[in-house]
């Protein structure tokens, strides 16, 4: 019933038992489709390796062996301190890139000459690859922090970006010109109307932008770094450990996944207003 | 056909001083609006009756303040006209309310910039809201609503702000006839009761007599005024009285007559006039 996004039409009284009987009949069956691949994989990891012996424990641990690893570095209290580096370095890299990716978005959007002047430029520095930054980044910021996270920034802030210019650029110009006979400043035209109407683009973005600041921090973390689950997987890999390294990798996908279906309930909430396809 | 009532002496609300508009495009100078001269005193109703690139609506976006004159001076009120205000408020053909707000919250849209209370703005909304037949609507979506509604949201949302001059484009051009036969009655008996002077631009010629005082006839290429017609029948008008189909009739010839200078192409939506008056 949460992709429901009609709230104001309300099923009359009667009809209450009867939605609720749907709501928990019909939710488990979403949660099933969508663990079942996942269950899937795992059987057939779990076949593959402790019970047929495909590979040998050095290419791919069996998922007993990287339960009992986890298990481990969980209890010694490492999986939690790389954990909590590498959210703490997504978080603030995604933060700054984000929040500079809505000023410059705003002021692009708005003004035709500053896309002129601003945009190729942009354009060209997100072509760069990621790891191409690095040793730029190394050399004028030395190790630390700050190379990091800017790193993790450059990932979120294009996203964000290249996204909200393009839904600034789609606002309805009858919903700006409503502004303007209702007698708005260029920031209530920004805040009350321009924003809102590009809500669906800069809530994609961002959510593009997450998934760019994890995949950028493994960059970040795969150099000169002490801690974080890219050091994880790095050191994994330099003692010949795979079942660490398979940590590592899942944790990833397990914070990316947890972390997108944050934004994505923000989104659906953000956007019940909208009316459209929602798949069939 | 310009009458010499009393009703002429008083100063107008809106006048047009030679306004004119020509838009610079790629392919040169486009005159979209040849001068015109035009009073308007409050209360009136006046229709402005044309195909389309006539400049009917460009001239409603000059008077709006959304666009300046290239020659010409739009005073409200004897002063100059220099941008929007609040004394005008402009309706569109799609209504463009604001989907992401409700029903409510579009109508408070105009009085939030005012800087009305929170109490007070609600309390002003929810007349408008009653007014226009949207009680129990109020925390609607646009998208829940019906192409009718959402004019009337957009009426409401307009007067909320109590602006002398309301501008109209097009504003039942997209409703099926019979929503549209009810809005006229809705929006008349509004007029009637808040005495707001009100320009409307249609291509309907029907409408145009159903609801003006006065209608200007509009030629495009260039867009200019041809002709004025005032329209003295009784109100509330049905749209099957015999004198308002005559007078239909009349100005129908009157667009033919023109229309026949026009550019082949034109055609198309001549037929279209025509066949609105059958």
């Amino acid at each position: 019933m949460r992709s429901n996004t009609r709230p104001a039409t309300r099923p009359a009284p009667q009809d209450v038992a009867a939605v609720e009987t749907r709501r928990t009949a019909r939710l488990p069956t979403a949660q099933l489709v969508a663990l079942a691949l996942p269950a899937a994989l795992l059987v057939a990891w779990f076949v593959a390796t402790d019970v047929a012996q495909l590979f040998r424990a050095n290419q791919l641990p069996a998922p007993t062996q990287v339960l009992r690893t986890a298990a481990d570095l969980a209890a010694g209290g490492d999986l939690f301190r790389h954990v909590s580096a590498s959210i703490g370095r997504a978080l603030a890299g995604f933060g700054i890139g984000a929040t500079l990716a809505l000023l410059v978005s705003v002021v692009v959007g708005l003004s035709k000459i500053v896309e002129q002047a601003l945009d190729p430029t942009l354009q060209g520095i997100r072509s760069v690859p990621s790891l191409a930054w690095v040793p730029f980044l190394l050399l004028w910021m030395g190790i630390g922090e700050t190379p990091r996270v800017t790193l993790i920034a450059i990932g979120a802030f294009f996203p964000v970006y290249v996204n909200l210019v393009s839904g600034i650029r789609n606002v309805d110009r009858k919903l700006v010109e409503v502004g303007y006979v209702f007698g708005l400043s260029r920031a209530d035209l920004v805040r009350r109307i321009i924003v809102p109407a590009a809500l669906p683009y800069l809530l994609t973005g961002l959510r593009v932008g997450l998934g760019q600041a994890w995949l950028f921090l493994v960059a970040a973390e795969l150099i000169a770094s002490v801690s974080g689950l890219g050091f994880m997987l790095i050191d994994g890999q330099n003692n010949a450990r795979p079942d660490i390294m398979m940590v590592s990798i899942l944790t990833l996908a397990l914070l990316g996944k947890l972390s997108d279906g944050l934004l994505r309930t923000v989104e659906r909430r953000a956007l019940a207003w909208t009316d459209t396809f929602q798949g069939r | 056909m310009t009458s010499r009532g009393m009703r002429e002496i008083d100063a107008p609300i809106l006048r047009l001083e030679g306004v004119s508009k020509t838009f610079n495009g790629q392919t040169g100078a486009v005159e979209a609006l040849q001068p015109v001269h035009l009073d308007v005193r409050a209360g009136e109703f006046v229709c402005l009756l044309g195909p389309s690139g006539c400049g009917k609506s460009t001239l409603l976006n000059l008077i709006a303040g959304l666009d300046g004159p290239t020659t010409g001076k739009v005073f409200t009120n004897g002063r100059p006209v220099n941008g929007p205000g609040p004394d005008r408020a402009l309706i569109f053909q799609d209504g463009a309310l604001f989907p992401w707000l409700d029903v409510r919250a579009n109508v408070e849209f105009g009085l939030r910039q005012a800087g009305l209370a929170k109490a007070e703005r609600r309390r002003r909304a929810q007349r408008w809201i009653d007014a226009v037949h949207l009680t129990g609507f109020e925390r609607s979506f646009v998208h829940e609503l019906s192409g009718g509604m959402r004019q009337r949201v957009a009426i409401a949302r307009a007067l909320a702000i109590d602006p002398a001059i309301l501008l109209m484009d097009e504003p039942f051009g997209a409703l099926d006839a019979m929503t549209r036969d009810l809005m006229h009655r809705e929006l008349e008996s509004i007029w009637e009761a808040t005495h707001k002077t009100v320009l409307f631009v249609t291509h309907n010629v029907r409408e145009a007599v159903a609801l003006g005082d006065r209608v200007l006839v509009f030629a495009p290429r260039p867009g200019r005024i041809v002709a004025e017609f005032r329209i003295g029948l009784p109100r509330p008008r049905s749209l099957e009285d015999h004198a308002l189909v005559d007078q239909a009739r009349q100005i129908t010839a009157v667009l033919r007559e023109v229309g026949a200078g026009a550019p082949v192409n034109d055609w198309g939506s001549q037929s279209r006039q025509a066949g609105l008056t059958r």
